[in-house]
């Protein structure tokens, strides 16, 4: 199933569903690398609360999106890996260490309004 | 009950496929959610393995019952090239494809057994088994 991509303000809302095919997530990628520069976007969350199994495909697109977009001048937060999936990423060795991730949507758009405040005002 | 079941694998999307049939069948046996998950991931990797290496195969699906345990097992069966160096196929971070190379070994730490047969132009056979804990309650 597609991924459908929400624009808010200066972010991009990825919101993952439960089934999840490579070439979704192929997809997934290529609409985020295009998107990113077409609303000129400052931050990407991609969310994965609905996802059940996150295996090393997953997550090496996951990372691709993220460094891609750190290029394109978006940083991206991987939010809502649910307990399990956790569980099994570790078990599996995928750390994603390289990539933010936050506990839930709120946290990750708190993050990047964060982020993107640090770097526009210096004296704030 | 359904005791088995068989999913060809032959393009990317009968991974999800056959990781849906196997979370499906493991439910039989009251594993936890987390167990779900586990097993799930790991028919994932087994089969993406097929789809990337051998271009073509099939998992098995089993519950299996042993000394009064119960399980799963999956089979995962190609006729592909074959594993040339299967010591160096279950090292961590070794992968002559596109992967992490974190398929074989980190299959084999999410489940309980881990077996693999392996022959230059034959194929290649992996069977893992998950055993349901006998205190879970």
């Amino acid at each position: 199933m597609k991924v459908p991509i929400l624009k808010q303000g200066d972010y991009l809302i990825a919101s993952v569903q439960s089934v999840l095919t490579d070439l979704d997530l192929k997809q997934l990628h290529d609409d985020l690398v295009e998107k990113v520069g077409r609303f000129r976007s400052r931050g990407v969350i991609v969310d994965v609360t609905a996802l059940d199994v996150m295996d090393s495909f997953a997550a090496r697109m996951l990372r691709t999106i993220a460094h891609i977009t750190k290029l394109r001048g978006a940083e991206t937060v991987v939010v809502g890996i649910q307990p399990d999936v956790a569980f099994s990423m570790v078990q599996l060795g995928l750390m994603l260490d390289d990539v933010t991730t936050a506990l839930d949507l709120e946290e990750g758009l708190a993050y990047l309004k964060q982020l993107v405040k640090g770097n526009s005002t210096k004296d704030d | 009950m359904i005791e088995k079941i068989i999913v060809n694998i032959g393009l990317e999307s009968d991974i999800v496929t056959a990781r849906q049939q196997g979370k499906k069948l493991a439910k039989h046996l009251d594993f936890s959610s987390s167990e779900l998950t586990t097993i799930a991931t790991a028919i994932s990797e087994l089969a993406r393995n097929i789809v990337d290496y051998a271009g073509g195969g099939e998992i098995i699906l089993k519950l299996i019952q042993q000394n009064g345990k119960q399980g799963i097992a999956i089979v995962a069966r190609d006729n592909g090239p074959g594993i040339k160096d299967l010591e160096l196929a279950m090292q961590d971070g070794y992968s002559t494809g596109k992967g992490l190379g974190l398929g074989l070994p980190g299959t084999k730490r999410l489940m309980d057994d881990f077996e693999i047969f392996s022959e230059i132009g034959k194929g290649t056979t992996i069977i893992v088994k998950k055993w349901r804990k006998q205190n879970a309650c």
